[in-house]
């Protein structure tokens, strides 16, 4: 039985608690006096609909895990379990082909050792879908009927049903704890794994990077785990090159927008510009390899420049620039928008131009949140991917020529987590310790940017 | 009052008149100007980049909505093939028309018209439309047809004026006869992926987006709204709070791919059987797009004024009562706008989604939430990897389409913030 | 320093008691060992100058306070002698009993019918669709609104003028049937023509319900009240009938104020 008809299931057995509930406390109202109860109808109604609807979700999200697994269990302790392979992946294919042929998703086996097991598979689906519907039903009616005999006329339903209510409000605002915690702890625990098999000193400051997925998992060869290339490409790319397109040309489209754009201009250039904050970056990377990174090398021949590559770092950059342009306008505004009206006009009744007032006046006032924008900025443009992953190299080079070809963390990442390699293997987990780097400097940046942001706002207030 | 002296005319002997004053003002304006300029200069700059970017897309995407056909016409009153509704209208269909050799009626119509040459570049699977055309109308067994036929992707270079010297003289050939032409190829929206551009479409890829899509936004939004409403109504000023609100605030500029690595070591590991399937992808695209949702959520909460909080208090509502009934609905125009570009840079995203397998090569839409799929940009950056000339097209054509759903979002979006806008 | 209670108040039943009542916000107290009774059948005026705590206190009357988190109330308060401040208490209820009018109006963005019949609705106190219609007409006749609105209830609270706004939110409190209704300068926001009806309104109310009003304006205070209380700086400073409050002052305080002299 999938879970989604458990769940529907679940939906049905509810909504039947709920109208009955809900005609129980009809009736209660009927045969008091005042024709009042403690709680509306309604909340007698959610009081054993929920009842009868959240433990059945809790086991039905148990059941979806635990049954695939029972159901696997069973068939290998029938006797044809023994014909098979021990383990690997022919013994996987058999298993799954009998099973889809047993659930009526495919109509034949191909392989013929998966014949034996349709039979069986049928009938442990058969028995566990019976369980698991009997199970559905019993607690289902179980929940419900605890809640509804609890129902008086002096039952106050409505605090019973806020109480829940606001337990399922807090433990949806816990699932953003769950999420950072869930990302420190895989990335720590694979980290760590991998500095059991590398140094993290060669890591962190070797300055020769070229994992091999090929070689013996068992003896690393340390002197090829050195990241120094891929940070510094990462910096170069991200932090440097892109930064030199962004800053400027962001920082002035949100000077001419919030101080010199009449409204009609603006409400034509703001939209454009949040367009071109929305084209994926998947877009960005193709129009990068196919358009600037071929151009940036010709140009670069063309002026006799002979070793340019058409990877560089430069076409990257300057692609990436143009994509984090409207991030950092759209902060810029927001920072010059929160300097008081009145700074602005005391500068302009002693006489000073627009100019003068936006570079001596706003700017300098302005400055915390900008610099933060920038900082945010930054932690987007070297934990972008795509863009590099598609117009920068794979090979880790240490250079500082914009046209020769450099890789990125998050290149390297993409690279090592989507070839074939096992997931024990050195070069494997060194991508989860790459990746913990990227994650503390982008949080050490938003945290520290976050903050300057909140103490600028507040300044202002 | 009486001192001030009505106002006269700028006499030469006051100071603001100098000379050197008069030069300043001149050079302070000039610079004035030039800051303007560099202004809309630098807007200009981003308009024209989108400018560029769309028009790029749209000439190379064009034609990637097209694809290169040889015209085959059939007689099938000598072709010996039978069939009527009734048999043509089981799921066995193709299979009783390969049964009677369609492939090779095919292939010697096509040799009778183009010759051997061309007909040799007639696409492997070109029978496959004809048996199609016929099992929607059986009626043209009885009657002659002129077909329409993908060629071979080789040749199509070749009508490109790419590829090799004889292909480009043999469409150039066919051209004159008229037998070859681009044509409006609407199979690349309903069919999936494929090794030939020729034979590709994007069906699978957005039917795979649109199911990801729906596990993000069915576990994201509850989430997000839940989260979002306990944080600005109920949530007690400690500790915890702050943890969450820092969390939140942190999650959502935590670079995408780093979401990707927590969905490879954790759903994966849970749910080793569902690597590409759009449940894992979705749910590892929820967790990106919920803090979007929850700070969204909060502006909007912020928005509604805290005298309707008040006047529902005020004649006995509960808090529950009062967010429920007053506070959501007036904030849900707000929220709906922070999820729906929410949700839009979720279908936008790429890299978390190669990080759990969705980027394997996927011939058939997905059935399912558990099925081997891949989205929309995942499949742009597969085709862009591809080194067949006819992918290119193919590729911004698929941008198009990508770009028109986000442009749809996006539009939806600042409808409803428009319309919605304030209105208490 | 005690509050000076003029000695020939009439004896009639208490609504409400507050005995030695402080109000804290944070560590800054705002209210200072206030006590009073809240006559049934009268209004009770707060005066005093801007900033000395009338709607703190007033907003402890019915828990108001409850919604400012740093907000911490001593002493007690009861409603017909039950502590409103017990544990137990059920604070919907109490508040569907006590109602209260804020100083700017704040009718829901729902329409007339809407914004009446939501108290009746989550209180349960209509049985059906035509009790809940009488329910909204006669509060809104009460409310002295019925002959403008009666031909567009669906209309938004919203679009209505400020003065109907803010006898629709009295209407909106007297829906639930309340015993007691504070009202927070009801009038401030309003122009003199709105304004002397809604004190025409509270005139007509009064008897009904007890009444409690905070105003800066002493001709209203003078005009609708039968008591008077006059705080300053937290503290409750005199209180007494109207009348003896306005002739003759015991304090010096109440004397500067009511001259103008202050405040
Ligand atoms: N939410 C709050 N947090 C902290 N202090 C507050 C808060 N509300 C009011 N106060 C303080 O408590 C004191 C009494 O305020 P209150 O609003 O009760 O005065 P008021 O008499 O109603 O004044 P007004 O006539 O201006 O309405 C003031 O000093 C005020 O600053
Ligand atoms: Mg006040």
């Amino acid at each position: 039985m999938s879970p989604a008809i458990l769940l529907l299931l679940a939906v049905g057995l509810g909504l039947a608690g709920w109208l009955a509930a809900r005609a129980r406390a009809w009736a209660f109202r009927r045969e008091s006096s005042d024709g009042r109860l403690a709680s509306l109808p309604t909340y007698h109604a959610w009081y054993v609909a929920l009842w009868v609807v959240l433990p059945l979700a809790a086991f039905i999200t148990l059941w979806s895990f635990a049954s695939p697994y029972l159901v696997t269990q069973s068939v290998l302790a029938t006797p044809a379990a023994a014909e098979l392979p021990a383990f690997g992946i022919q013994r996987e294919s058999i298993l799954r082909e009998a099973q889809s042929v047993a659930s009526g998703s495919a109509s034949a086996v191909f392989n013929p050792q998966s014949e034996a097991f349709v039979e069986p598979f049928r009938d442990a689906l058969a028995r566990y879908n019976l369980i698991g519907l009997l199970a559905t039903l019993v607690i289902g009616f179980a929940g419900g009927a605890w809640a509804f005999l609890r129902l008086r006329p002096d039952f106050s339903a409505r605090t019973r049903v806020e109480k829940i209510v606001m337990s399922l409000l807090l433990i949806a605002s816990l699932v953003a704890i769950l999420t950072t915690f869930g990302i420190v702890a895989s990335l720590i625990f694979e980290t760590i794994r991998f500095f059991g098999m590398v140094n993290p000193i060669d890591f962190l400051f070797g300055a020769h990077w070229a994992p091999d997925p090929m070689a013996n998992p068992d003896n690393p060869d340390p002197t090829r785990y050195g990241a120094i290339p891929l940070f510094w490409g990462t910096i170069y790319i991200g932090a440097i090159i892109a930064m030199i397109v962004a800053i400027p040309l962001g920082l002035m489209s949100a000077i001419y927008l919030t101080q010199y754009a009449d409204p009609k201009v603006r409400s034509w250039l703001k939209p454009a510009l949040e367009i071109l904050a929305g084209v994926p970056t998947v877009v960005y990377g193709y129009f990068a390899a196919l358009t600037v990174a071929p151009f940036v090398r010709d140009l670069a021949l063309s002026m006799g420049i002979s070793n340019a590559s058409s990877e560089s770092a430069l076409a990257a950059g300057l692609v990436m620039g143009v994509m984090i342009i409207p991030f950092v306008s759209s902060m810029a505004d927001d920072s010059i928008a929160a300097v008081p009206q009145s700074m602005r006009d005391g500068s302009l009744a002693m006489g000073a131009t627009t100019s003068e007032t936006i570079k001596r006046v706003l700017v300098p006032a302005a400055l915390p949140g900008i610099v933060a924008g920038i900082m945010l900025a930054i932690s987007r443009a070297i934990g972008e991917t795509m863009i590099v992953v598609m117009a920068a190299s794979t090979a880790a080079n240490l250079s500082a020529n914009p046209l020769e070809a450099m890789t990125t963390a998050t290149v390297q990442i993409v690279k090592l987590l989507t070839g074939e390699g096992s997931f024990d293997h050195p070069a494997t987990l060194s991508a989860f310790a790459i990746g913990f780097v990227l994650f503390l400097v982008t949080l050490g940046l938003n945290f520290i940017a976050l903050r300057v942001v909140k103490r600028f706002r507040e300044a202002y207030e | 009052m009486s001192d001030v002296a009505p106002q006269q005319a700028p006499s030469d002997g006051m100071p603001s008149r100098s000379a050197a004053f008069e030069a300043r003002l001149k050079k302070r304006y000039a610079a004035e100007r030039r800051f303007k300029l560099t202004g809309l200069v630098a807007v200009l700059f981003s308009v024209l980049v989108l400018a560029f970017l769309l028009v790029t897309m749209t000439i190379n995407g064009v034609g990637g909505f097209q694809r290169t056909e040889l015209a085959v016409p059939i007689d099938f009153t000598e072709a010996g093939l039978t069939g009527d509704p009734a048999t043509l209208s089981g799921p066995d269909a193709t299979q009783l028309l390969e049964a009677q050799g369609l492939a090779s009626v095919v292939e010697f119509y096509a040799e009778e018209s183009l010759g051997a040459n061309a007909s040799a570049e007639l696409n492997g699977n070109a029978w496959r439309e004809v048996a199609t055309a016929i099992i929607a109308d059986p009626a043209i067994l009885r009657t002659k047809q002129t077909f329409w036929l993908p060629s071979s992707a080789d040749l199509a270079a070749g009508y490109e004026g790419e590829g090799s010297a004889e292909l480009q003289a043999l469409a150039t050939d066919l051209a004159e006869q008229g037998k070859i032409d681009k044509r409006f190829d609407i199979g690349f929206l309903t069919r999936s992926d494929a090794t030939d551009p020729q034979a590709v479409g994007i069906w699978g890829a957005l039917k795979g987006s649109m199911l990801t899509m729906l596990v993000t936004l069915l576990m994201a939004f509850p989430i997000g709204v839940m989260a979002a409403l306990y944080l600005e109504e109920y949530a007690p000023k400690n500790r915890w709070t702050d943890i969450i609100e820092v969390s939140i605030n942190n999650l959502a500029a935590v670079p995408s791919i780093i979401f990707g690595l927590l969905g490879l070591a954790v759903f994966l590991t849970i749910f080793p059987n569902f690597r590409s399937a759009p449940l894992i992808g979705g749910m590892t695209l929820a967790l990106m797009t919920m803090p979007v949702i929850v700070i969204s959520g909060r502006n909007a909460i912020k928005a509604v004024p805290p005298s309707i909080r008040d006047g529902a208090l005020a004649v006995g509502a509960s808090p529950v009562q009062v967010v429920f009934h007053h506070v959501l609905p007036l904030a849900l125009p707000g929220i709906l706008t922070g999820t729906i570009i929410g949700m839009a840079r979720a279908l936008g995203e790429t890299a978390p989604l190669l990080m759990i397998g969705m980027r394997a090569f996927v011939a058939t839409p997905p059935d399912g939430l558990t099925s081997p799929a891949t989205v929309l940009p995942v499949q742009i950056f597969l085709w862009s990897d591809e080194i067949d000339r006819g992918f290119v097209e193919r590729t911004s054509a698929a941008i198009i389409v990508l770009l028109i759903f986000l442009l749809l979002m996006n539009g939806l979006a600042i409808y409803l913030r428009n319309k919605f806008e304030k209105k208490w | 320093m005690v509050t000076v209670i003029h000695p020939n108040l009439d004896q009639t039943d208490a609504k409400m008691n507050a005995s030695d009542v402080s109000v804290f916000y944070g560590d800054k107290m705002a209210i200072d060992n206030v006590s009073i009774e809240i006559p049934t059948k009268y209004v009770t005026a707060f005066i005093g100058p801007s900033g000395c705590g009338k709607s703190t206190f007033l907003r402890t009357l019915n828990r108001m306070n409850d919604t400012i988190p740093t907000a911490r109330v001593e002493g007690t308060i009861t409603l017909d002698g039950d502590d409103i401040y017990r544990s137990k208490m059920d604070v919907v209820q109490l508040r569907a009993r006590v109602g209260m009018v804020f100083q700017k109006p704040n009718p829901f963005p729902k329409s007339i019918y809407d914004n009446i019949a939501y108290g009746p609705k989550i209180h349960g106190i209509a049985q059906g669709k035509e009790e809940l219609d009488n329910i909204v007409e006669v509060s809104l006749k009460r409310a002295g609104l019925w002959e403008e609105v009666k031909d567009r209830l669906t209309d938004s609270g919203t679009a209505l003028s400020g003065g109907q706004q803010q006898r629709l939110c009295i209407a909106r409190a007297i829906a639930v049937d309340p015993e007691v209704i504070l009202m927070d300068e009801p009038c401030s926001a309003l122009d003199p023509i709105a304004t002397a009806k809604i004190e025409e309104l509270i005139a007509e109310l009064s008897g009904r319900y007890a009444i409690v009003i905070v105003t800066h304006s002493m001709q209203q205070a003078a005009r609708v009240s039968e008591r008077t209380a006059f705080f300053h700086l937290g503290k409750m400073v005199e209180y007494g009938r109207t009348s003896d409050i306005f002739t003759n002052p015991v304090e010096q305080r109440t004397q500067d104020y009511i001259t103008g002299r202050y405040g």
